[in-house]
């Protein structure tokens, strides 16, 4: 059997309330009262599409061994990097081995849903046994837009493969079209949307009944035979047409986490699966769509295996880990929407050095450490003469994945002397479990969360941000966790 | 196991500029200054120098590398000159390298030079450099020097239960004794007594360090000339003459940085240098026989709890030593008479020949009344250069003949 076999989700931290973007910015755009309702996620200063792949990723892969993932595939249409794999830097978040199949999706909004229908025909042409498909989008709008209120952060995962899986795939159907909706070109920054009204009445209104009545046909069901449908659209008037032209039933359409996240892009329809898949009952059968220059519908039939999987924090958790981000400049400034001055500090230059990093990259990426043989002592990053002053046994280690081991707070501090464009800077030494300790950054915390022997996660983050030379590095930061 | 340096080197004259942000002297400026004072003080002339050691820790904004600076300053004449880089131990480094070398017999007269020009960063604190390599720098946390420093009090308060505020109370006296000592001082950076109610409100810096809880960053040099005692006698045959009792360095071995036994609330590299030095010294009870300290005090919490690792202050009890005035300038054992790091200033390369130059004048009684120790028989001088997980110590040791 083809299908899914977890699910994982990531909501950043931060949601900013609509109303203090329209209380910023009304008077450029006051029509735009009509979008400044509930609130949308914001990844934090040091989050961007690839950081929340990785976190929606860890959430889906936790119980699963990593070894035993031989693909990884990547959406987003705000991927870091241009030319350089990002599927490669979530395997290695993942410590998942090097010797798999890692795939970049984007161009569209569908790249989400067409990262996981690829990754459903490789599995079903038995090229893979266990693919992790993630995808994350961080897309801007402009000061004062439609899209900087509609937008919003996240990012969500699903385990393909053909063991214990709690979703069966029953079959698809896609469209391409050069509907041009919403543009970025090569170099832009911003989207561009063309006229609301014709996004609505020729756009989801066409395509979305187009592509749903396309699959019934191929795969000889009825809409009324779904349970849960999942499709993308942020027009809630909009959605109300189509749901009343299709005769859906409302309580069956899975909510688009408008009011609470907003349009997370690419990732959005495997975000709504997520939801739908929390309280998915056996014997279900879901509708997926995504959406953007084309549709891909998606059916999948819930199996009793649903019950067997351990819970995820989805989107009900990632929901619930929630702080208010009431402040419209700092959301620019962390964006990088408008230069900010960090001080002639912020100005030295730090250059990422290609060599170094792939000679570190699985201490690095998948936070490597090693444990020594000699005497069980685990260390971070990997020694090769063993930290332990009563050993220091010499080349006698083995490699230790520790971004999963947590740890707790030795000491810390706040700094306002390092520049930051989230100050103060705060960090500190981190006993990891099982041993090992190394001074990390602390993230999505103020210095009030911290206390010597409180315990932490690692999350994977931007370390560092070099705005001229346009490189992001990222490695691990420690999050306190209640 | 090796003699010891005990007894074998004389301070045969020494140089000190004022420290301070000298936007108008050059580096260059700073050097013929402390050198001049330093030739005159020794009684001899430049050719009689046979090796030199200069200390600098930040070149990139500094000096540059290598001893060329010292040469092409001095216009020393070709003479052998090494330069000494270990982090704020640099210049006791570089004492370190010229009394060996004359204890040894391979020269009879050396210099030690510490400098260095810091305001020519163009931002408070020290440079942002990567001092522990570029691993370190790509993966290690966006840190400063408080805010590493700042962890030491985190994890103090924590291992002795010794309440935030406490600490904080104690961490403000350390630095108002520093400010009313280096009030007295001509030569000092910061010249301003600072009342206890100022520390304690000031801007956070890094929790738990607010602005008086961190020493200034300055410019400055400062030298020592050293010879044999034979060679010293003949020189100053009437004068009292100040000898090296100990000098040690210890150096973090990972244990601190890696390992899960270090409890963060004081240095071993300090337990281990002053442990050492003063069995080098002969010195048994360093709470009673050692009659004054220049301590590294780039934080009032590393002044803290060096007193616990000097095994000057029992562990734990530091504050209650501190707020009785034990270190005060008329307490029992006098701590940084000369206004230390937080008030003389930190030009790196040049603090630890600025302890001992301290020391040594203390030790001649050349001090005026309002700020000479009384009596000193040996005087301690401690670096502690890096951070508290990783990092650089030195103890040095003087004393009257």
């Amino acid at each position: 059997m083809v299908g899914i076999r977890s699910y994982g989700a990531y909501i950043p931290r931060y949601r900013m309330n609509r109303m203090v973007i329209f209380g910023q910015m009304g008077w450029l755009n006051p029509a735009n009262i009509m979008n400044a309702q509930g609130e949308k996620a914001c990844a934090n200063f040091d989050e961007d599409s690839l950081t929340m792949a990785v976190a929606a990723a860890r959430d889906c892969a936790k119980g699963f061994d990593r070894s035993e993932i031989d693909a990884v595939y990547f959406a987003s249409t705000t991927a870091p990097f241009k030319e350089r794999l990002c599927a490669n830097l979530v395997a290695g978040a993942l410590a998942t081995e090097e010797s798999i199949r890692t795939m970049d999706f984007s161009g569209g909004l569908k790249a989400g849903t067409s990262a996981l229908l690829s990754a459903l025909d490789a599995v079903s042409a038995g090229n893979a046994r266990n693919v992790v498909v993630t995808g994350a989008d961080s897309r801007l709008g402009k000061m004062g837009s439609p899209q900087e209120l509609m937008f919003g952060d996240g990012a969500a995962s699903v385990l393909v493969g053909t063991d214990d899986v709690i979703a069966e795939f029953k079959g698809s159907f896609s469209t391409g079209h050069d509907f041009v909706d919403h543009l970025r070109g090569a170099n832009s920054i911003f989207d561009r949307q063309w006229e609301e009204r014709w996004i609505r009445d020729v756009g989801f209104d066409r395509f979305i009944p187009e592509v749903i009545g396309g699959l019934c046909e191929k795969c000889g069901v009825q809409i009324s035979d779904f349970s849960k449908i999942v499709y993308p659209c942020y027009f809630g008037g909009e959605r109300k047409k189509i749901n009343k032209k299709l005769a859906l039933d409302a309580e069956k359409v899975v909510d688009n986490l408008q009011g609470t996240v907003g349009d997370t892009g690419c990732a959005h329809p495997l975000l709504m699966l997520a939801k739908a898949l929390e309280d998915a009952q056996p014997g279900e059968k879901i509708l997926l769509i995504g959406y953007g220059n084309g549709c891909d519908a998606l059916y999948f039939e819930v199996t009793e295996n649903i019950k067997k999987l351990s819970p995820r924090k989805g989107v009900s958790g990632n929901l619930a880990r929630r702080a208010e981000l009431d402040n419209y400049p700092k959301y620019l400034v962390w964006r990088r929407m408008v230069p900010a001055d960090t001080g002639l500090r912020g100005e030295e230059q730090k250059w990422i050095r290609w060599s170094l990093i792939w000679r570190a990259h699985k201490a690095m990426l998948g936070m490597w450490g090693s444990r020594c043989k000699a005497c069980n002592t685990q260390q971070f990053p990997p020694q090769r003469v063993c930290v332990n002053p009563d050993c220091g046994a010499i080349d006698n280690s083995e490699p230790v994945v520790l971004s999963d081991a947590g740890g707790t707070i030795f000491s810390f501090t706040a700094d306002m002397l390092a520049a930051s464009i989230n100050p103060p800077a705060i960090y500190g030494a981190v006993n990891i479990n099982g041993g090992g300790r190394f001074v990390f950054d602390f993230t999505d915390c103020s210095q009030e969360d911290l206390a010597v022997g409180k315990s932490v996660e690692f999350s994977f983050r931007i370390k560092h941000h070099d705005p001229e030379k346009d490189i992001t590095n990222y490695f691990w930061k420690a999050i306190p966790v209640s | 196991m090796g003699e010891g340096i005990r007894d074998k080197v004389v301070i045969l004259g020494m140089g000190c500029t004022k420290f301070g942000e000298r936007w108008d002297e050059s580096p260059e400026d700073l050097a013929v200054e402390a050198f001049t004072e330093c030739l005159e003080d020794a009684q001899i002339e430049k050719k009689d120098i046979e090796a030199a050691w200069l200390g600098t820790h930040i070149d990139e904004v500094n000096v540059g590398k290598g001893g060329n600076f010292l040469g092409l300053t001095l216009k020393l004449p070709l003479i052998p000159i090494t330069r000494a880089e270990n982090f704020c131990a640099s210049g006791t480094e570089s004492f370190r390298g010229a009394c060996y070398a004359v204890a040894s017999g391979a020269y009879d007269i050396a210099l030690a030079f510490g400098i260095e020009k810091l305001k020519d960063t163009g931002y408070g604190g020290l440079p942002d450099s990567p001092a522990f390599g570029q691993m370190q720098a790509t993966i290690g946390p966006n840190a400063t020097a408080p805010g590493m420093f700042a962890q030491l009090a985190t994890a103090y308060s924590a291992k002795y239960g010794i309440p935030m505020e406490k600490v904080k109370e104690a961490m403000a006296h350390v630095s108002w004794k520093s400010h009313e000592n280096g009030a007295k001082n001509p030569r000092a950076h910061l010249r301003r007594p600072v009342p206890k109610e100022q520390i304690l409100a000031a801007p956070m810096i890094a929790y738990p360090l607010g602005l008086f809880d961190c020493c200034g960053v300055s410019d400055g040099a400062a030298c020592a000339i050293v010879t044999t005692p034979e060679i010293a006698r003949k020189i100053k045959p009437n004068e009292n003459l100040v000898k090296v009792k100990a000098l040690q360095i210890s150096v973090s071995s990972g244990e601190e940085a890696l390992y899960t036994k270090w409890d963060g609330a004081g240095m071993l590299t300090t337990r281990r240098a002053a442990s050492k030095a003063y069995e080098e010294a002969g010195i048994k009870n360093p709470r009673k026989e050692i009659s004054m300290m220049e301590v590294h005090d780039c934080f009032s919490i590393t002044e803290l709890v060096t007193m616990e690792d000097l095994q000057i202050s029992e562990p734990g009890k530091a504050p209650d030593d501190i707020l009785s005035g034990f270190f005060d300038l008329n307490g029992q054992l006098p701590c940084q008479p000369d206004g230390g790091l937080k008030c003389f200033g930190h030009p790196i390369g040049a603090s630890g020949l600025r302890m001992l130059y301290e020391m040594y004048n203390q030790l001649l009684g050349r001090w005026p009344e309002d700020r000479a120790v009384k009596n000193p028989k040996f005087g301690l001088t401690h670096n502690l250069g890096g951070v508290p997980n990783q990092n650089v110590c030195s103890v040095a040791i003087v004393g009257l003949d």
